[in-house]
């Protein structure tokens, strides 16, 4: 009976850094925003409550909606067009040949370096009149765009520029491709299926579970997308708010407006939207992962 | 026939992938020998890779501007290790207790912890901002660092969790039987027997800190506690409309360094924690 009373005890010592962490960084600072959502509050007078202010000028907002379909615009193209690219790559480095290893290293370094350094290079190579991604255009008789100044495409360059920081999806992806038993593609040749076939029936079920994943975690990061956008439109979402994220919506609510009560209105929502996009993913997932037999 | 076909399907591997490599390395590459052109040369159209004559034009300019780039390394620097050694402080802790101790409420507590993967960070960001502003600790590196000593990575305290899950119960009972209380037998078998995912640990919030933008973004003003991510954000919004690559490609070569360096020597590492993320529970 001691002995179990000084494990307990034992175990809320451990883990009372994160616990801590939990409660004062987590559990009770979502609470406040979701009360504050509620109130008229910039940051350091006590909040006054407005009921459903905050949402119906939200509501009414035209910037909101503007932000909201740009950050689904970003999140919807970008997320499934990592994963193919990642999972394409995954499944090229997982030959046998000689210098897999450099590509798989190769194909990783953007996204461990992913942040502002990076991001300022991509302006450059943006850029419409010196750039070097209009330069090689012209190599192929192609005139580039303005990547970054016209309004229409400066969220597809932004989205084009994320894929290339999809390493750590295609890590993941084929860790789970050495997972897939030789035997299964061994048995496919002598059964004579295709390329295609084998690919379809056996690769893909098999790594649904990491699609899932992946798509899941591409959600979430997804949405809350600030940074790209942000370096690479000098913070603002220029041109004509063609960047202008839902992220920066709150950033802007909060500090350069000061008002606090109106920004965590805004992050419950996506907070809300995110959860239910989640929750949808995770419904329609019985659907198409492949849930391996056995006591796995 | 075959033999054919052998060597054909080598060649469009290797060419498939040499142009995709093309891509990929094509942004650092031209960063890295931009930084070293004269502003003559990396301003001129067509543009040229290869620096004539090289120079450190790039870096003097970078080094003697406003931004005091020097002052910022020194900030990312200190802010990257507090961070790593917090997060190995409350990550190996309490990675642990999950493993290893029985208590009620643990599998709650555990379901809590991977759901906070899931909460949007602007979501706590303004209560806890308010908080910091009432300590007095805007401004400061607080705000920066305290969180990894709380254990707000999920990540690391799962990665820990899963290493130590996978030490034989045998020797902590053994240990155990000769008298040993759990926290010696924490530090002395528990510890030593993790390094590699420890390794991990350490990567993962050093380059988390090293690339962190929001964060300082929202926290620091005064320009002399700016990181790296911030100091280049503002030196890149100086030179507006100009064609002065030179400088701002050498400071952005000068602020990825260390990360480069460190994934020059530590891939291995950097690749197998990402195989063991979430998916092998």
């Amino acid at each position: 009976m001691k002995k179990k009373t000084s494990e307990v005890l034992a175990f809320y010592l451990f883990i009372s850094p994160w616990l801590l962490g939990f409660l004062l960084l987590s559990l009770i600072p979502m609470l406040y925003s979701l009360v504050s959502s509620f109130m008229d509050w910039d940051g350091i007078v006590a909040p006054v409550f407005t009921g459903l202010k905050n949402f119906s000028e939200m509501f009414r907002d035209e910037l909101f909606y503007k932000s909201l379909s740009n950050t689904f615009y970003f999140a919807l193209a970008s997320v499934p067009l990592n994963i193919i690219v990642a999972l394409f790559l995954a499944m090229m480095i997982n030959a046998k040949r000689r210098g897999a290893y450099f590509f798989r290293s190769l194909f990783y370094l953007p996204s461990v370096v992913s942040g502002v350094a990076i991001y300022v290079v991509w302006l450059r190579l943006f850029n419409s009149e010196s750039g070097y991604i209009n330069y090689f255009l012209k190599f192929l008789g192609i005139q580039g765009p303005s990547w970054l100044k016209n309004p229409k495409i400066t969220m597809l360059s932004i989205i084009l520029m994320s894929v290339s920081f999809c390493g750590s999806q295609m890590l993941i992806f084929l860790a789970g491709l050495q997972d897939v038993p030789r035997v299964y593609y061994e048995a496919a040749l002598i059964d004579g299926a295709g390329r295609l076939t084998t690919f379809f029936r056996i690769t893909l079920p098999l790594l649904s579970p990491v699609i899932l994943f992946n798509l899941i975690m591409g959600i979430i990061g997804g949405l809350q997308v600030f940074t790209q956008p942000f370096v690479l439109s000098n913070g603002e979402g220029t041109p004509a708010y063609s960047t202008y994220v839902y992220a920066m919506g709150i950033y802007k609510s909060a500090f350069m407006q000061h008002r606090f009560g109106y920004a965590s209105a805004l992050a419950w929502v996506m907070f809300l939207v995110i959860m239910a996009l989640s929750l949808l993913v995770f419904a329609s997932s019985k659907k198409w992962v492949f849930q391996q037999g056995g006591d796995e | 026939m075959m033999r054919m076909r052998k060597i054909a399907g080598a060649a469009v591997w290797y060419l498939v992938l040499g142009v995709l490599g093309i891509l990929f390395a094509f942004p650092f590459v031209w960063m890295i020998l931009t930084g070293f052109q004269t502003g003559k040369q990396a301003g001129a159209y067509p543009p040229t890779l290869w620096p004539d004559p090289w120079s450190i034009y790039g870096y003097i300019k970078g080094f003697s501007s406003a931004s005091a780039f020097g002052r910022y390394f020194l900030n990312s620097a200190f802010i990257s290790v507090m961070c790593v050694i917090g997060s190995l402080f409350s990550s190996t802790l309490t990675g642990y207790g999950f493993a290893r101790l029985k208590a009620p409420g643990k599998s709650l507590l555990f379901t809590a912890l991977l759901a906070t993967m899931m909460i949007p960070s602007n979501v706590t960001l303004l209560p806890i901002y308010s908080i910091y502003a009432k300590f007095g600790w805007l401004d400061t590196f607080i705000p920066l660092v305290l969180p990894s000593f709380l254990g707000t990575s999920a990540f690391n305290i799962f990665l820990m969790r899963q290493f130590f899950a996978a030490i034989p119960r045998e020797i902590d009972e053994a240990a155990r039987v000769d008298g040993a209380n759990m926290l010696q037998i924490f530090l002395s078998i528990f510890v030593p027997n993790t390094k590699p995912a420890m390794f991990v640990v350490v990567l993962f919030t050093f380059v988390g800190a090293w690339n962190d933008f929001f964060a300082p973004l929202v926290f620091l003003t005064d320009p002399s506690k700016y990181t790296l991510a911030v100091g280049l954000n503002f030196f890149k919004g100086q030179f507006p409309g100009t064609t002065d690559y030179a400088p701002l490609m050498a400071m952005a070569t000068f602020s990825m360094l260390p990360i480069l360096l460190l994934f020059l020597f530590a891939q291995r590492y950097f690749i197998e924690g990402i195989a063991t993320t979430g998916l092998k529970g």
